[in-house]
Formats: structure tokens, sequence, C-alpha cells
């Protein structure tokens, strides 16, 4: 919380003490969060740790056991899902993709495919676009919905070291050029240490037993640098 | 013009192949082929009412039929059986509760290979009032439903985030396959009609490189699989509705003879 500014704005989007349950059997349990404009947030933990489970409870995709979540009055959120994979039977361009569910301007959709380094491909079929590829047109699609607060699962999962620090670039620049908040899932705690504003850490299950949930990097006994 | 049976049967042909081609699209994009097996089982029981009630066959078929829509919606939802096993028990379910229902009126008159197969010829001026106005409802709702539903067949998350209420779409959506599978039971019967939804459209797939195009393909390959269909019925003196599956599958063979190009073409 070293970054915090010394004029506290309202938060994006305050995460407090939640809990998501399956059966009797908790996925998350006691997390706070909370993510404020220009903020770039990491949600680091193991696998199995629900990481993803945290940030569609954010997203407000799965309902929360316990806890609250308090987000910005008409806040506007993007999300880019670890992973989607579009049935072969759709036929379905990049560009198409993009203004899937919005119409743009043929200028602004230029310009943010630009941005995520895509300008060159033209318009092939999404099916033959490699997973960073991918990832990034997703990133191209949110940059255009200009969302007040951005969600991002393992961006960088199946992409090789040059091409997440790539992409690690290019979601900082659209956290500048859009002033919004981002909240990154990640397995990657050096570079949420080197990069992030703040991050929260979650213990996969150890939910029962304790709050295994916090800012303190000495908590941390699973999540690894892979 | 509309005296002739056989241009009543071509209209109420065309008419519904307008519909069943788009609509089918959703239906392999969204892989449902087995929902609509489902809504066709469940059909019987539907005729049963319909009969007993004097309503239109299409009314008693759709009523039904958006009863199991939307029970299978809910149990979607609470229930933690996978969706083909819950439509396996609807669709037996209900064919099981029509043959029953019927059982218990020895007297009742019921066509069943008509039912079974199809009548197109026997289509009368309401019904063709019924499939044109419905379609045109139909293909509304289509174009209404149009982005939410295709953002919901990537990715239900996608839309839940952008606001387009992927659950509202896929319900309307039911219902509207619903809707399709009663007006065209007449022409068809039960067991091809879920043919007219997926053979065109898995036909102009590999033509088509837009969503957009592939809809608009398959309504035209659709109406084409009506027309020679018809035609092919009326040559050789053989079934009707099997006829126009017959063509569609031919048409289908075809396209598939010559290697894929790898420009797009509609149509």
């Amino acid at each position: 919380m070293s970054d915090a500014p010394s004029v506290d704005p309202a938060p994006l989007v305050e995460v407090r003490d939640i809990g998501v349950r399956r059966g009797a059997r908790w996925i998350i349990r006691h997390v706070d969060l909370r993510v404020l404009r220009g903020q770039l947030v990491y949600i680091i933990g193991g696998n199995g740790a629900g990481k993803s489970t945290c940030a569609r409870a954010v997203l407000g995709l799965i309902d929360i056991d316990e806890g609250a979540i308090e987000r910005a009055p008409s806040l506007a959120v993007g999300y880019v899902p670890q992973r989607l994979a579009v049935t072969p039977t759709l036929p379905l361009t990049l560009r198409r993709l993009v203004t899937l569910t919005g119409r743009f301007p043929a200028g602004e959709v230029d310009a943010a495919l630009a941005t995520v380094g895509l300008e060159r491909l033209g318009d092939p079929p999404v099916t033959t676009l490699s997973g960073g590829e991918f990832q990034r047109l997703l990133l191209a699609r949110e940059l255009l919905r200009r969302p007040d607060l951005l969600v991002l699962d393992e961006p960088d999962q199946g992409v090789d070291v040059a091409g997440a620090e790539v992409l690690h670039e290019q979601i900082d620049t659209i956290r500048r050029d859009l002033d919004c908040g981002v909240l990154v899932v990640s397995h990657d705690l050096k570079l949420a240490m080197d990069t992030g504003d703040d991050f929260c850490v979650l213990v996969p299950h150890e939910h029962d037993e304790r709050p295994g949930i916090g800012r303190d990097p000495e908590l941390v006994g699973t999540a690894r640098d892979d | 013009m509309l005296d002739d049976f056989l241009m009543r049967a071509l209209l109420a042909g065309l008419g519904l192949a307008l519909v069943t081609g788009p609509a089918g699209c959703f239906v392999v994009w969204r892989r449902m082929a087995y929902f609509g097996e489902t809504i066709a089982h469940s059909a019987l029981l539907g005729v049963a009412l319909a009969i007993l009630s004097d309503l239109h066959l299409a009314v008693g078929v759709f009523a039904t039929a958006s009863v199991v829509v939307v029970v299978l919606f809910l149990l979607e939802r609470r229930d933690t059986l996978p969706t083909d096993t819950l439509l396996g028990l609807l669709a037996h379910g209900g064919l099981a509760l029509g043959l029953v229902t019927l059982s218990f009126f020895p007297n009742m008159r019921l066509d069943l290979q008509a039912l079974l197969f199809g009548d197109i010829l026997a289509v009368s001026r309401v019904d063709l009032a019924l499939i044109w106005g419905g379609g045109g409802v139909a293909l509304g709702l289509l174009a209404w439903l149009w982005r939410p539903l295709l953002a919901a067949t990537v990715s239900e998350d996608l839309a839940n985030v952008a606001g387009l209420r992927p659950e509202r779409a896929r319900l309307l959506f039911g219902l509207l396959v619903a809707a399709v599978i009663a007006v065209a039971i007449k022409i068809v019967g039960v067991l091809l009609i879920v043919a007219l939804l997926v053979i065109p459209a898995a036909t102009v797939r590999r033509f088509a490189s837009s969503p957009e195009e592939m809809v608009t393909a398959a309504a035209v390959a659709g109406m084409a699989s009506v027309a020679g269909g018809l035609f092919a019925s009326a040559t050789w003196d053989t079934p009707s509705g099997p006829s126009i599956v017959v063509t569609a599958l031919a048409l289908f063979v075809v396209t598939r003879l010559r290697r894929p190009g790898r420009a797009a073409k509609a149509g």
C-alpha cells in the first residue's frame, strides 16, 4: 500500500472479506482487495488457489457466499479471460471479434489493433491466431470499450518470455492511456512486486484453517515463478 | 395461385427454410442439435393436448415445447446433471408422457405417419399464414437478439461483462427454436425437423467468412433444398418431407466434394 496516493479517491472496486464456496469447500475465503483508478493490482497465487474465482467474483460473474464487494457507481468493467475457445463452426475474423459486443469506427479499431501490435495481420479467421495474438486481440477489444476497471486472467499464459514482456508493456500502456484500474491474475510474484501498485496473495486449500490472505509476501508458500 | 396445393407447399417450405437456416446456424454454433431433438420429441405431448383442446397443432406443440425449454433452463442453472442427460430425460419423458396421454383416448384419430414425417402437401391457408407471420416474428426476434446471442455464443462471460444479458438471450432463443419446430412439424415431421436446422448451416459453413454471411447462405441453402425436394417429390412421387431432407443432404455432399476455397463465397 506504499503507493497509495495521499488524497484517497473512492476505489473503483473494494472487496471486503469475501468467500466463495462450492459445496462444503471454500474456493476462496477472507479475501480483501481494492483497486483505485490508475492502479495496477495483482492477484497472486499458485494453482488451485482460487485466483480466477476471485477475479470472476470481482467482475460479478459469480455470486459470493460471504463478505461484500462494492463497485463505484456505473463502473464499466472489461475482462480478458484466461482461455477462450471459439467454436470452429463459427466463422469469425479478427476484426469481427473486436466488434462482437459493440460497434466502433474503423479508425478506432485500427488504432487499437496498432496499440497491441496486430495491425499488420489483416483480417484472418480467429482460429488461425496464436495464443499470444488472441490474447492481444482480446486486449484490443477492451481498449476500444474503454472500461474503468480491466480484469486480466493470466494474460501471459502460453506466451513466451519475450512475448510476455511485450504484453505487460501493452497492458501498462493501456492503463496509462485509459487511466483505468487494472487487476491482473498471475502466479508471478516477482512481476507483481516489480510492476504492481498493490497485490493480493491467495494461498490454496488453507481457507478453512486460517485467513490465508494478505498483502504480506511472507504468507506465500506456494506461489512459484514458473 | 394459392389454390394449387403444390404452390402452397412450396411457399410453406420456403417460408420455413428462411427461418430454419439462420436459427440453425445458432443451433450448430451452440451445439444445440440434441436440444432440437428434445423439443421435437416432446411435440407428441403437444399434439395430444392440441387435439384434446381443439387447438391448432402448432399452438399445442409450442405450448409444451415452451414448458420444456423453461424447465431445461431452470434445471441447467440449479442441477449438477450434464445438459445432455437433462435433455435425454426431457426428450423421452415428454415422448412417453404423450403416448400415455394418447392411450387414454382410444377413439382419437391421429395420423402418426404425418406427425413423424410431415405432410407438406396438406398445408392449408391458415398454416401458410402461420408460417409466414410467425416466421417474420421469429426473424425479427433473431435480428433483435443478434448481438447478445452471438456474443454469448463466443463467450457467456464476455457477453455478461458487456451487459448483454446472455441468459435472457439463451432463454429467448430456446423459445424461438420451440416456435420454429412447432410450425415445422407439419412440413417435415418430428423425426426430420432437426435436419432442416443443422444441414443447411453445416453445408454453408466453409463458404462463409462472417456469421452474417453464414446465416444468409444457410437460408438460401435451405430454400434451395425445399424447392429441389418438392420438385423431386412431384417428379418421382416420393414422400415430400424426406425428399427435402435428402436434397439438403445431397447439397451438403456435393459441396464437400470440392476442396475448400480460401475466398468466402456466400450462397
